[in-house]
């Protein structure tokens, strides 16, 4: 019986749960209970994704009203993986969120923390799960007003000012959506994204559509900080508090990358999108130049956090590649880098909030000497970091692999080149951190403890899973290739 | 006829782009949310001017009545008007705190506090 009902329970519980934080209001307490509701939406996603390999599509019709009239959950193997992924994160940051919670924010609001949290957790399985466009918006807005919440939360008072810029952003591209999907809606007269792929075909002429199209195809690369309208996101995951940074860093922009792969290939179909409106021709370079210009911006930085937010402008450059190829390759590489930026970055961001807690910095100059000062927490930033370059037997070499492989499959080399070339770019920034913290002496020589036991769980847990998923790639490798073929209309 | 038709649309795309250009170009963080709100509501319109039916009627059902104006988008905008407030009040609330945390609300103010920080 419960079975039937997967799909809605992953959000009810999590939307349910939010408003009954401020009614608990004990900092543990909350804290207990948001855990424990992130671990039950885990089991119920990885319930759902065993359910969708084994039986395919699960559509479930809101209060028995049947799509396309009511709104439809529709459950394939490519949103199984993105709910999977989200809330793995979610779970595993719970562990780092006490003592680093404790920490950054004032006791009296917790429970408001943990609200927002599960407030914008719920939003980000509901863009994943939902079926119906209009939804998509409305889930949008619950994710993106409870992260805006939690970027103000910051301590610096920049961290307002980066809550503002992102707001007025993300509002512009959340519109731009809406108007996309009221030209779509005033076409088709249907809102369900299954039966808008099957309407959409016959008004592809008309000018309406294209004008649907441009609106939601550019509200939706501002909300995934494609280049060059990512300027809303460095300040943003700079100045958050460090356990917003990882969660936003890991889940947020994947699942707007998924949005973006649902409408333009579920939606709209591959071959308007690419072979009559030709939009790779857009994001291969406009890719390209992002991971340039992000990698040698993330150079130039003297803040770790910052540093790393644009390092993940550049990564999202590599998805977008990906997805520019248009191919079975390509798209495996770009949703498996989808998951695995995810874990490496959020790895990364955690092990900053780790120095942060210790030496309540994120600047370069203040990590003089970490390395002897905190090994455990530094020995965790270089393997990510690792990760991050593309060195094999990480996750980010299996990524860049199926990217090059997806190039040469093309024949066009100078691509897979380009591509090989910006991971020295990454070398680069990550050997900036390294240097400074290994072989430069720290200023004064107090003793630094590391950080707490929880917080290195989660840490450790997600450094570890970029060397497991590195070495054993067949999970997420079959699963991207079935969503991939899934996404392209042929079974690979 | 055609241009009176469309009033509507054109009333919305110029509202429209007043809110973006606002939104972007002011330097007065309350102004630039006044210009979103414009430009949310420009949207609000353009929903709601697609759901009219020519000689259709409110869609209540009565006697002798054949043709209704689609009630979907009016609903679809309450929606967004919910969250056009949230996001309203959220950004004020956020230049609030603002204002106590700079003693100002203009962006290139704030900005040159910032670089002395540093």
């Amino acid at each position: 019986m419960i079975d039937m009902h997967l799909p809605i329970l992953l959000i009810v519980v999590p939307l349910v749960s939010a408003p009954l934080c401020v009614l608990l209001r004990q900092k543990t307490l909350v804290w207990a209970f948001a855990s424990l509701v992130c671990v039950a939406s885990l089991g119920i996603a990885s319930m759902l994704l065993i359910r969708v390999l084994e039986e395919g599509v699960i559509s479930y019709a809101i209060g028995g009203w049947i799509a396309p009239w009511g709104i439809e959950y529709r459950v394939d193997t490519i949103n199984a993986f993105v709910l999977l992924l989200v809330s793995i994160i979610a779970a595993v940051l719970m562990f780092f969120a006490l003592p680093s919670v404790a920490d950054e924010i004032s006791g009296k609001q917790h429970y408001l923390f943990y609200t927002a949290y599960l407030l914008c957790f719920t939003g980000l399985m509901g863009i994943a799960i939902t079926g119906d466009a209009f939804n998509v918006f409305v889930f949008l807005e619950i994710s993106s007003l409870s992260s805006y919440t939690l970027i103000a939360l910051g301590r610096d008072r920049r961290a307002l000012t980066a809550s503002y810029q992102y707001l007025i952003m993300g509002t512009l591209g959340a519109t731009f959506i809406v108007i996309g999907i009221g030209l779509m809606y005033m076409m088709t007269g249907t809102l369900n994204m299954f039966d808008l792929s099957e309407r959409l075909p016959a008004m592809f002429e008309t000018r309406t559509a294209m004008v649907a199209f441009a609106f939601l195809t550019v509200g939706m690369l501002i909300k995934l900080a494609m280049f060059p309208m990512h300027m809303w996101l460095p300040n943003a995951y700079c100045y958050a508090p460090s356990l917003v940074t990882a969660f936003l860093a890991a889940t947020a922009t994947k699942v707007s990358i998924y949005v973006f792969l649902r409408f333009t290939f579920t939606v709209w179909g591959a071959e308007f999108v690419f072979e009559k409106l030709k939009l790779d021709a857009f994001l291969i370079p406009l890719s390209l130049i992002g991971i340039y210009v992000a990698s040698l911006s993330a150079i130039y930085q003297t803040n770790i956090k910052r540093l790393l937010a644009y390092s993940s402008v550049a990564q999202i450059g590599y998805m977008m590649l990906g997805i520019g190829f248009v191919s079975i390759t390509g798209l495996t590489g770009g949703i498996v880098h989808l998951f695995n930026h995810a874990l490496m970055k959020a790895a990364l961001f955690l092990s900053v909030g780790c120095a942060v807690l210790r030496l309540g910095s994120s600047d370069l100059a203040d990590w003089k000497g970490l390395g002897r000062r905190m090994p455990v927490t530094m020995a965790a930033f270089v393997l990510a970091g690792l990760s991050l370059i593309g060195v094999p037997l990480t996750v980010g070499f299996v990524s860049k692999w199926y990217l090059i492989l997806a190039a040469l499959e093309k024949g066009w080399w100078p691509i897979a080149l380009l591509a090989l070339l910006s991971s020295l770019l990454a070398v680069i920034y990550v050997w900036r951190v390294v240097e400074v913290a290994y072989f430069q002496k720290a200023d004064d020589d107090s003793n630094v403890k590391e950080a707490p036991l929880m917080m290195q769980i989660s840490m450790w847990v997600l450094t570890g899973a970029t060397l497991y998923f590195g070495i054993q790639t067949d999970l997420t490798v079959n699963v991207a290739q079935r969503a991939a073929g899934l996404l392209l209309g042929v079974t690979p | 006829m055609i241009s009176v038709g469309l009033f509507n649309y054109w009333a919305c795309m110029i509202l429209m782009m007043i809110g973006l250009y606002t939104a972007i170009a002011r330097p007065n963080l309350v102004k630039k949310l006044i210009g979103l709100s414009i430009f949310q509501v420009s949207v609000f319109l353009l929903y709601i001017s697609m759901g009219k039916v020519s000689g259709g009627t409110a869609p209540i059902l009565g006697e002798g009545i054949d043709t209704y104006s689609n009630p979907l988008p009016h609903v679809l905008i309450l929606t967004a008007i919910v969250v056009g407030i949230a996001t309203l009040s959220l950004g004020l609330a956020l230049v609030v705190r603002i204002g106590e945390a700079y003693d100002t609300i203009e962006e290139d103010e704030i900005i040159e506090r910032d670089v002395v920080n540093d």
